[in-house]
């Protein structure tokens, strides 16, 4: 017993029950408080918690869709899909990602040099997305990994509709192809679209019209467990799982002719260089050939490095688009419009006949400007100075205007500025001027045009560069004197599901002001006279149709003041590029083309038979004449109708190629690009209108 | 010979009179065991949702519900004086059953919470849940009340060693929760209000300098109780998808075997420690509401059965045993919803595992007991 204390039984009892209620209250208030919680949770934030919820157990599959088809005009197909087998792998269900790849590496699925960028992808995307890591697997390695399946949780074989290109390399460089997604890509696209999607266009039109033709990707709602398993439960909780169908992407319906793409990778096979070719009446890219090429379905089921190796490092370059990349001297093929620029400001009597003694001499200057092959024309007026592609005649003429005028009247004819053309990756090239050269040079002292470069400007030589793409664009804006339409190789595009097509405009851009009917008529007669007795005769020999060319030939390896160019003496790689433009027919073109055949000497002999076979194959029916006009563009896009042209393009003057070149002289527009031509040279020499 | 007593009235009203006298001569208090029964097959039923329709589960909780009723019903009948004089003896072979837990443990290099003895794997921590309220209750049996600074002294000696051994094992729920029944019998024994104050500063103190000892994985684990998003899918995880389970259950909840968080393995520890998230997914708040008015009935008839009682012995060990239900309750519902820390206590009666079961229908027999035999006791 405690000292000094007695025990108090009824205070006590009075004690404890003072306690009970204070606990019993305490308690109380306990209950609420954990009743107002509760009333927090499931009343207030209900919502909320419902919609976590739900998210836990639902798992959105992405279903992706097909992609578009790209079809020629004819309705080739030129890019399909294909199913094919792929190894996909789910990273949050795969325990030791490495390890995991490293296997794979030993069951030869994947490369090892491939690891740590695998790594990098899988790391990028979402934990439960499906990523693919080998694509089109062929039936061995299906069977090789099916064996072994057990091993890889997380891992899983997948039929994914993939890329094909059932020709391979034809038209490559205006296709481009499709690749897996990389991680640049994942930059610049919406991460959510493309789940479940594993390819996206690299190039070409493959990349320009991505949107299009990637389509919309659906999805599958799942009901899923806390690991992720898809579980298959009947009763009330399963909710409404949502399906939603994918849309497929646009068929993208191409300009391209294959029957002429094919005749023209054919004809310049085995050579590096490039064919345009196109339809000046509205800007359709029949053919665009850049050699050698490259097979893009290398690209959808996985290239090797070992391959991309052998692909960039390769001498010809077959991964450079020559045709829309490839910068070359025009050399002689940008003779019709100097002449064209001569006659229209009045400063050529194309009448008068100059005498070609194999070279000129400009005036204080010790530099001989010679004529190709030191030829001698004898005496020549501008009709066989174009025909017979005589420098020395235009070595004088360019030197006359000047390169203020040649400069600016060339302009409109697509030199020096992207043709604007509906893929990307175009280069400019360059359009020489004396504002350009004060720019482009560090050194004073070269930033001064020299004469003597607008004497080689004359006959598309010097800091003139062109691509095959502007080649064609010029050609074709020649033989349509003047009109000009921004060159397109999309032509429509066509709904997968209800096959309706949505043909996409032709863009005008107007046409060139300024020049006479007569003037045009002059120029391209002289461009006839080069496929009927001037430098390409014998290619035009037997054509069934009349047509306009010109050669060209651009010089690679500059040829000393006193030495000879000789061609054997010279390293293949070092010889001349051969040029062909040329329109077809030559009254009513429906084809414009240019081609280049790298080192392959003079246009004449190279690349003007090319052409030839480009033209024949469009023009020709199986008859071997000439098909009607409308038959030539027998197919789906466009048959040419009367398109408004483009409000924003200048306003085409009334001149039209309908017209014969006989039809009166039309009064310049007031708002000309030229500059005014000089008084007093038209007032010495008036010329005389008339026809060809 | 009770049977012949009941003639009168109707078939309904006998049978229940019945009932009534048979529980009156068991010594057992009937609003408590159907109080206590209704949260038992509402475990039962719950459970059976939660463990994912596994029958093996609701046998072995109907077997453990059926041990803890004889433990009741056989300690109802005890006598308390017996039970009084017995409590030093029970508390020193719980006490040596801990040091050799302990010494096992250290031998055998690993953590030991339970007696392997040959059958029955027992645990000495569920039998000092009971022995430690009941040696505080004998201790100040005699003595005057509210307890001197000597026996505040002598009490918490009493307290901390099993509370030290247990928590050492470690098991540091049990450890808090046997303190907690020893410090509730301190407290309904009139532990004045300064005296408490003071140990709740003190604790305060304790507290901060605690925090300044702590190692970083202890602090986060105390900021992650206070916010579990900052550690979703580790230590916040439980009780992520413990909030998300209740919340989402709404008003009516989703109906049994219906909550997608319980049967899609969303919330762990379903049928054990977070059973109550299961309730408030698939019951709702109504759900919820039923189960804390049960508990409420069972905890406030104890206290009523406590406050009847008429020695000091009984009132304070009942009066604990009353309070401490009621803490199990709150720290597991609490835990469960967000308001405490996570910290391994199942919910009473309803929770899957563990003797725990029988530690409770043994106590509430215990206090049948001291209310049964009151009259006993007083004459």
């Amino acid at each position: 017993m405690p000292a000094g204390r007695i025990k108090d039984h009824w205070g006590e009892q009075r004690l404890f029950e003072m306690r009970a209620l204070v606990a019993g209250t305490l308690m109380v208030l306990l209950t609420l408080t954990l009743l107002g919680r509760l009333f927090l949770l499931q009343v207030i934030h209900h919502e909320y918690y419902a919609d976590l919820s739900q998210g836990n157990r639902v798992r959105t599959e992405p279903i992706p869709a097909a992609r578009g088809l790209i079809l020629d005009r004819n309705n080739e197909v030129i890019a399909g899909n294909q199913p094919a087998y792929q190894l996909e792998l789910v990273p949050e269900e795969v325990p030791d990602l490495r390890g995991t790849l490293k296997a794979l590496v030993g069951l030869e699925l994947i490369r090892a040099e491939d690891v740590e960028e695998l790594m990098r992808t899988i790391k990028s995307r979402r934990t439960f997305d499906s990523v693919p890591i080998r694509l089109r697997m062929s039936d061995e390695d299906v069977a090789r990994f099916a064996v072994r399946r057990f091993e890889f949780p997380g891992l899983d074989i997948k039929t994914r509709q993939t890329r094909f290109y059932p020709s391979a390399d034809l038209a490559v460089h205006a296709l481009g192809y499709v690749g897996a997604i990389s991680e640049t890509d994942l930059e610049r696209i919406d991460r959510a679209a493309y789940a479940g999607t594993t390819l996206i266009g690299k190039l070409g039109v493959e990349s320009a019209y991505e949107p299009q033709l990637h389509g919309t990707n659906g999805f599958r709602e799942l009901l899923v467990n806390a690991q992720g398993r898809s579980v298959e439960r009947q009763g009330a909780f399963v909710p409404n799982l949502r399906i939603k169908a994918p849309a497929s992407g646009d068929d993208v319906l191409l300009s391209i002719d294959l029957k002429v793409q094919r005749v023209a990778e054919t004809a310049l096979a085995g050579h590096r260089g490039a064919v345009v070719a196109l339809d000046p009446n509205n800007g359709d890219i029949l053919a665009l050939v850049s050699l050698p090429g490259f097979d893009p379905n290398m690209f959808g089921r996985g290239i090797t490095s070992v391959e991309y190796r052998a692909l960039s490092n390769d001498i010809d370059r077959p991964l450079f688009n020559r045709a829309m990349r490839g910068t070359y001297p025009p050399g002689s093929t940008v003779k019709p419009v100097i002449a064209l620029a001569a006659l229209t400001y009045h400063m050529v009597d194309p009448e008068m006949r100059h005498y070609c003694a194999g070279s000129f001499h400009l005036q204080g200057s010790a530099h001989i400007f010679r004529e190709y092959h030191n030829e001698r024309h004898g005496y020549v007026d501008l009709d066989d100075a174009i025909a017979r592609s005589c420098d020395v005649y235009f070595y004088s003429l360019a030197n006359t205007l000047g390169v203020d005028r040649i400069s600016t009247f060339m302009a409109p004819f697509g030199f020096g500025k992207p043709t604007g053309i509906d893929i990307s990756g175009e280069k400019p090239g360059l359009l020489p001027s004396r504002e350009w050269k004060a720019k482009a040079f560090a050194r004073p002292a070269d930033q001064i045009w020299f004469p003597g470069e607008t004497v080689n400007f004359g006959i598309g030589q010097g800091y003139l560069n062109v691509t095959p793409l502007q080649l064609a664009h010029y050609a074709g804006i020649m033989g349509m004197r003047g009109k000009v339409w921004k060159p397109r190789l999309i032509a429509a595009l066509r709904d997968p599901q209800t096959g309706e097509i949505h043909r996409i405009p032709p863009v005008s851009q107007g046409d060139i002001a300024g020049v006479s009917p007569d003037d045009w008529a002059r120029v391209i007669h002289g461009m006839i006279g080069v496929t009927t007795h001037g430098t390409a005769a014998a290619i035009g020999a037997k054509a069934p149709y009349p047509f306009g060319g010109k050669t060209g030939t651009a010089q690679v390896f500059t040829v000393g003041q006193n030495e000879k160019y000789n061609a054997k003496n010279l390293d293949e790689r070092l010889r001349d590029h051969s040029w062909f433009i040329a329109f077809a027919p030559a009254d009513a073109p429906r084809i414009a083309v240019a081609v280049i055949q790298e080192n392959g000497g003079a246009g004449a002999s190279a690349a003007a038979p090319i052409a030839r076979k480009v033209l024949d194959a469009y023009l020709l029916g199986p008859d071997g004449k000439l098909k009607p006009a409308d038959a030539a563009a027998e197919t789906f896009p466009d048959q040419h109708p009367q398109q408004a042209p483009d409000p924003t393009a200048q306003t085409p003057a009334p001149l039209t190629t309908a017209q014969p070149p006989a039809a009166p002289p039309v009064a310049k527009p007031a708002g000309t690009l030229l500059p005014p031509a000089p008084q007093a040279r038209s007032a010495t020499a008036p010329r005389q209108k008339q026809a060809a | 010979m009770i049977y012949e007593e009941i003639n009168t009235g109707s078939r309904t009203r006998r049978t229940l009179t019945g009932a009534a006298r048979v529980l009156f001569e068991l010594n057992v208090d009937g609003p408590l065991v159907v109080g206590l029964a209704l949260i038992a097959v509402y475990g039962l039923i719950v459970l059976y949702s939660a463990s994912g329709q596994n029958v093996d589960t609701i046998v072995r909780t109907v077997v453990r519900l059926g041990l803890g009723t004889v433990a009741m019903l056989v300690l109802a009948r005890v006598n308390p004086n017996f039970l009084r004089r017995t409590t030093p003896w029970l508390y020193a072979i719980g006490v040596i059953l801990l040091f050799i837990v302990a010494a096992v443990g250290h031998i055998g290099m690993g953590a030991q919470r339970w007696l392997n003895l040959g059958i029955v794997r027992f645990q000495p921590s569920e039998l000092m849940k009971l022995a430690v309220p009941m040696m505080c209750a004998w201790y100040l049996h005699e003595r005057a009340l509210p307890p001197s600074f000597l026996s505040l002294t002598l009490l918490g000696t009493l307290i901390l060693v099993p509370v030290g051994l247990v928590a050492v094992q470690p098991d540091l729920g049990t450890a808090a929760l046997i303190a907690i029944a020893g410090a509730l019998v301190i407290v309904m024994a009139g532990l004045q209000v300064r005296i408490m104050a003071i140990f709740a500063a003190l604790a305060a103190v304790g507290a901060w300098f605690g925090w300044a000892f702590m190692h970083d994985y202890q602090r986060k684990r105390v900021l992650t109780f206070l916010d579990p998003q900052t550690d979703p899918l580790g230590a916040g995880y439980h009780i992520i998808q413990s909030q998300i389970a209740i919340g989402s259950g709404g008003v009516f909840g989703k109906g049994w075997m219906n909550g997608s968080q319980a049967q899609l393995e969303f919330l762990p520890e379903r049928s054990t420690d977070f059973i109550f998230a299961v309730i408030g997914e698939e019951f709702g708040l109504l759900g919820l509401g039923l189960l804390l008015l049960l508990y409420m009935f069972v905890v406030g008839r104890s206290i009523f059965l406590a406050m009847q009682t008429q020695d000091t012995f009984a009132r304070l060990l009942a009066g604990s045993l009353a309070l401490t239900f009621f803490v199990y309750v709150f720290i597991n519902a609490g835990m469960v919803t967000g308001l405490l820390p996570v910290v391994g206590v199942p919910l009473p009666l309803v929770s899957y595992g563990g003797t725990s079961v029988v530690t409770l229908l043994a106590g509430f027999g215990i206090l049948m007991a001291l209310y049964s035999h009151r009259k006993l006791v007083s004459s």
